[in-house]
């Protein structure tokens, strides 16, 4: 791979991301081959806001490949709160760790936080912006259900502030994808996401109503959307139902559509969702691993040939 | 020259900056770093008619030439404007504005999200897109008002 660190989907050729997912089915076919791989690797986990399974995720995939962490531990006993700066923080865990991930409130934090460091920096979320493992785990799960070739995808929910979506349609751009934005007017994609759509020449459509193309999806990708956006709760009554899915809803769509969700989630997805065959968002939770191990494998230094 | 541009004094040595829209020539002031308080001689006509923008200012800045990064950074408020560089009265270079690929630490990201309006040792940078600019950072693009993100001095 090109890139040392990792900050955005955006920077993510087409190649680079075959590159991680064969990695990462490699690894998920004998994860025991990997063990003990990068023993003495330490990664340094620098949350400034609460993300208990991506800090596990992280976690499970360095000492699943021998190595192990150190966590600068929650936010409130830091020294965010005395006021050291992010690009200071970063510069002192370096030099403690080998490679670096870093999740933060602000947009673009990533982006300036690795202009600071030379060890691997990875972007865990930055405020509304990026969070590239968790679409090349998305990648990696859209591949195994249903491939990337002649691929239909729709995107229904928060598309205005849900950093996966933003990340995951840049992705869905290199691979080709035909893409199907679903969500109430007030929370269509941000109009900077849209600009670099249109820019790549994405196949994009939005609509305000899941129906109209719910047959034609090969992929549903669900995600929430939060009450708190909504100035007033009658507001958010009016919308929410129409975005949410349950077997009967599903009963439109193609056979193997496969129905995704970055979790967790509230009232999006009805429970009876999970005993059918669409559903894939725990085995996408559970795809954090090998895709995460994959490319701390790669950004650390192994070879893929 | 004509009798419009006389209204405002000549220079020696300096650079005059014509064509800009109406009403911007305090942002290019701003932009270019100048507030009076380092004595550069500076005289501005505002809202002079113009056969091509209609209404245009002028601005004239006494021993200065300006930089080609400032230049660029003008276009972004100013795309019109031409610079002439004048040396013992004569005008010896006159070029327009090019539009750069980047500014940097000159606007502030309207994002109050953006890492780079916290307390942090980074200038901010834009790049300059089709009909705007873009934080390099948080991906914010700013399309008609840039000339109220200009950093205060
Ligand atoms: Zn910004």
């Amino acid at each position: 791979m090109r890139h040392d660190h990792i900050i955005s989907a955006k920077q993510l050729s087409r190649a680079d991301i075959e590159t991680v997912l064969d990695h990462a089915a490699d690894i998920a076919a004998d994860p025991g081959a990997y063990a003990g791989r990068h023993e003495g690797t330490l990664l340094g986990l620098c949350f400034f806001e609460p993300s208990t399974r991506t800090k596990m995720s992280f976690t499970t995939a360095m000492k699943r490949l021998g190595g192990d962490i150190v966590d600068m531990g929650p936010v409130d006993s830091s020294s965010v709160k005395k006021g050291e700066s992010l690009a200071d923080t970063v510069r002192v865990v370096e030099g403690y760790a080998d490679a670096l991930v870093l999740r933060h409130p602000m947009e673009g934090s990533a982006k300036m936080a690795s202009e600071f460091v030379d060890a691997p920096l990875v972007n865990a979320g930055d405020g509304a912006g990026q969070h590239p493992t968790q679409t090349l785990l998305d990648l990696y799960t859209i591949r195994e259900n249903a491939g990337f070739e002649d691929l239909t995808v729709g995107i229904m929910g928060d598309l205005k502030y849900g950093r996966t979506v933003h990340s995951l349609a840049h992705a869905l751009t290199n691979v080709d994808a035909r893409q199907h934005f679903i969500s109430p007017e007030s929370l269509r994609l941000p109009r900077s996401v849209r600009y670099d759509l249109h820019q790549e020449g994405a196949e994009v459509r939005e609509h305000t109503d899941l129906d109209e193309i719910l047959p034609e999806l090969d992929v549903l990708y669900v995600t929430r959307i939060q009450r708190e956006r909504f100035p007033d709760e009658s507001e958010y009554r009016a919308v929410a139902g129409q975005y949410q899915i349950d077997s009967e809803t599903l009963s439109q769509a193609k056979d193997d559509l496969t129905v995704m969700h970055p979790l967790p989630r509230v009232d999006e997805i009805d429970y009876d969702v999970d005993d059918t065959d669409h559903a894939a968002y725990f085995q996408q939770a559970h795809n954090g691993v090998p895709v995460r191990m994959a490319l701390l494998d790669l950004m650390l230094g192994g070879e893929r040939e | 020259m004509s009798d419009q541009q006389l209204r405002v004094s000549k220079i020696r040595n300096g650079t005059v900056i014509d064509h800009i829209a109406g009403g911007q020539s305090l942002n290019v002031l701003a932009i270019l770093g100048i507030d009076g308080t380092s004595g550069d001689s500076v005289s501005v006509a505002m809202n002079m008619p113009s056969d091509r923008l209609g209404k245009k200012d002028i601005v004239k800045v006494e021993g200065r030439e300006l930089s080609q990064d400032e230049v660029d950074v003008l276009s972004l408020i100013a795309p019109a404007a031409s610079i002439n560089i004048i040396r013992e009265y004569d005008v010896v270079e006159k070029h327009r504005v090019e539009r750069p690929e980047v500014v940097e630490g000159v606007l502030e990201c309207p994002n109050r999200g953006c890492i780079t309006t916290e307390d942090e040792p980074v200038d901010s940078r834009f790049a300059v897109v089709d009909d705007g600019v873009r934080c390099e950072y948080c991906d914010t693009i700013i399309r008609d008002d840039i000339a109220e993100h200009i950093v205060a001095e």
